[in-house]
């Protein structure tokens, strides 16, 4: 059981819940799950851009991620468009392009299945870095920009009116966003990540008092969800990724049941 | 109104548009310390769009404000939409104002006399209880100024009643300036020291009285609707009318 790629599979897999259980709670909070899934579609685009220009596909992914998230920010202050419709149009469309785009790349064997659904039983070395270094630049800038996001969350004009810079506030969530949603990649995959997020913060949702020990309990949670999923792909041989989600699931069906025999 | 004091704040014909809408067009507002001032005018007519550009929050086109200097404003907005799933009790929500400590939330509890609230989460609260809360977290900025954004709605009417009277209070207390938005004239009559009447434009302004029989007011108001003129007509012993007319305002709102 101790076999090298089951540790690193199962310290990436910590490492991302741990840094996606805060960040998901103001997903929860702030109602961005629908951006946080078109964010992360994009994330196939990202591939496809670091074959092309030959470099590191994790940096690729990441520039992808992160100029489409600011660029959703940016545009949804400036025009009237109904926000999900243009998600819906520029996620697909991306996620349709890279897909479209890899196809034409020659001699180039892009396991397709492992981006959209995670490959946590190949994370590497490299790749733990990423998510080490990733993950945990982004609790720290969370607990930095922590009161004036949650501030922001409760009601922006509010929070606007007593001094707090609040386009700098949103742009830097949404960056810790697509820092996460790009180091997880390897784990749960594209389509899978926005579910790593909400998942883990919904189940901790009846256990929390305040919005901190929430986000908490939505780290601790994904870890278990990680170590659950992990311990079942390997025991019955199925795909990783799908197997995280499934016992996140499968934990936050135990929590609804729990509430009901609390209260 | 205070005479010879130099003004919290002064706006001079401000023009403000969204999307080639002039919603503000020449407006002059003026408020001093201790001044109570209501704001008043149909839906769409320009209040919070005002309100706004007062707060800072809006940058109008044209026009010149004029705050006094180091000016603390505190905002009490309209409606708070706390998602379900985040877990703030009263205390926590205070203390997002920033550059706070236990013993000024206690303080700003008891001003607005709601420190038995400290420890409930903000989603469970009625609407009055709300407002006061909201008011607190106003007065822990130590406001010069305080900005009400239609603050009674949802609140019955001895609540509204209530209120305002503790608005008179903190008024007094905190020697601040109140400009307060309200779509109801009849119960912020004996706290306001002037009204006025927006309609993009001012079209009127004064002590309450002079105002509620102006010709343009009546105009105005008769001309939105006809129920509420009604209302105004029956004067102050119809409650009933006058919840009635409350909810019905609401409607237009959403």
């Amino acid at each position: 059981m101790l076999d090298d790629f089951l540790w690193r599979a199962a310290l990436g897999g910590f490492g991302v819940a741990l840094a996606a259980g805060p960040l998901g709670c103001f997903v929860v909070w702030r109602r961005m799950a629908y951006f946080g899934a078109s964010v992360a579609h994009t994330a196939l685009l990202g591939v496809a851009l670091g074959l092309l220009l030959a470099i590191d596909l994790t940096v690729g992914i990441l520039l992808t991620c992160i100029s489409f998230a600011a660029a959703i920010v940016l545009l949804q202050r400036k025009t009237a468009l109904a926000s999900d419709t243009l998600l819906g149009i520029l996620a697909h469309a991306s996620l349709a392009i890279g897909i479209v785009a890899l196809s034409f790349m020659e001699g180039v064997r892009v396991d397709l299945m492992g981006y959209l659904f995670g490959d946590v039983l190949a994370v590497s070395r490299t790749d733990l870095l990423w998510i080490f270094i990733g993950g945990g630049l982004c609790i720290g800038i969370l607990i930095v920009i922590w009161r004036p996001l949650l501030a922001i969350t409760v009601h922006e004009e509010l929070a606007r009116a007593e001094g707090i810079p609040v386009l700098a506030i949103q742009l830097t969530f949404t960056l810790l966003l697509a820092i996460v949603i790009a180091v997880s990649m390897k784990i749960v995959g594209a389509l899978l990540i926005i579910s790593l997020l909400i998942i883990p913060a919904a189940t901790a949702r009846p256990f929390a008092q305040s919005p901190e020990s929430m986000a908490v309990f939505a780290g601790l949670i994904g870890v278990l969800s990680v170590a659950a999923g992990l311990f079942a792909s390997v025991t019955w041989d199925t795909p990783s990724g799908p197997s995280i989600v499934v016992a996140s699931s499968v934990l936050f069906a135990a929590s609804l049941l729990a509430r009901r025999s609390v209260r | 109104m205070a005479e010879g004091r130099s003004p919290l704040i002064d706006a001079r014909d401000i023009v403000l548009e969204y999307d080639g809408r002039r919603v503000l067009d020449g407006v002059d507002l003026s408020i001093a310390r201790r001044e109570i001032v209501t704001l008043i005018g149909p839906n769409g007519s320009g209040k919070t769009s005002l309100a706004r550009v007062l707060l800072g929050l809006a940058e109008p086109q044209r026009g010149r404000i004029e705050r006094a200097p180091g000016l603390s404003t505190g905002y009490l907005p309209q409606r708070l939409n706390i998602d379900k799933t985040l877990p703030l009790k009263v205390r926590r929500f205070l203390a997002l104002a920033g550059r706070t400590s236990r013993a000024k939330i206690d303080d700003a509890l008891d001003a607005v006399a709601a420190r038995h609230l400290a420890d409930l989460h903000v989603a469970s609260l009625s609407g009055g209880e709300l407002q006061r809360t909201l008011l607190a977290r106003a007065l822990l900025r130590a406001p010069d100024l305080l900005v009400l954004d239609e603050p009674t709605q949802g609140v019955d009417v001895s609540g509204q009643v209530e209120f305002y009277e503790l608005i008179g209070r903190l008024r007094d207390r905190f020697d601040c300036g109140v400009l307060m938005i309200s779509h109801d004239l009849h119960l912020v009559m004996a706290a306001t020291d002037r009204v006025i009447c927006l309609n993009h434009h001012v079209c009127c302004s004064g002590a309450p009285e002079s105002v509620r029989q102006h010709p343009e007011y009546l105009a105005l108001f008769g001309a939105e609707a006809a129920g509420r003129l009604a209302v105004y007509a029956h004067h102050h012993d119809h409650d009933h009318d006058l919840a009635g007319d409350v909810v019905d305002t609401s409607h237009h709102h959403h």
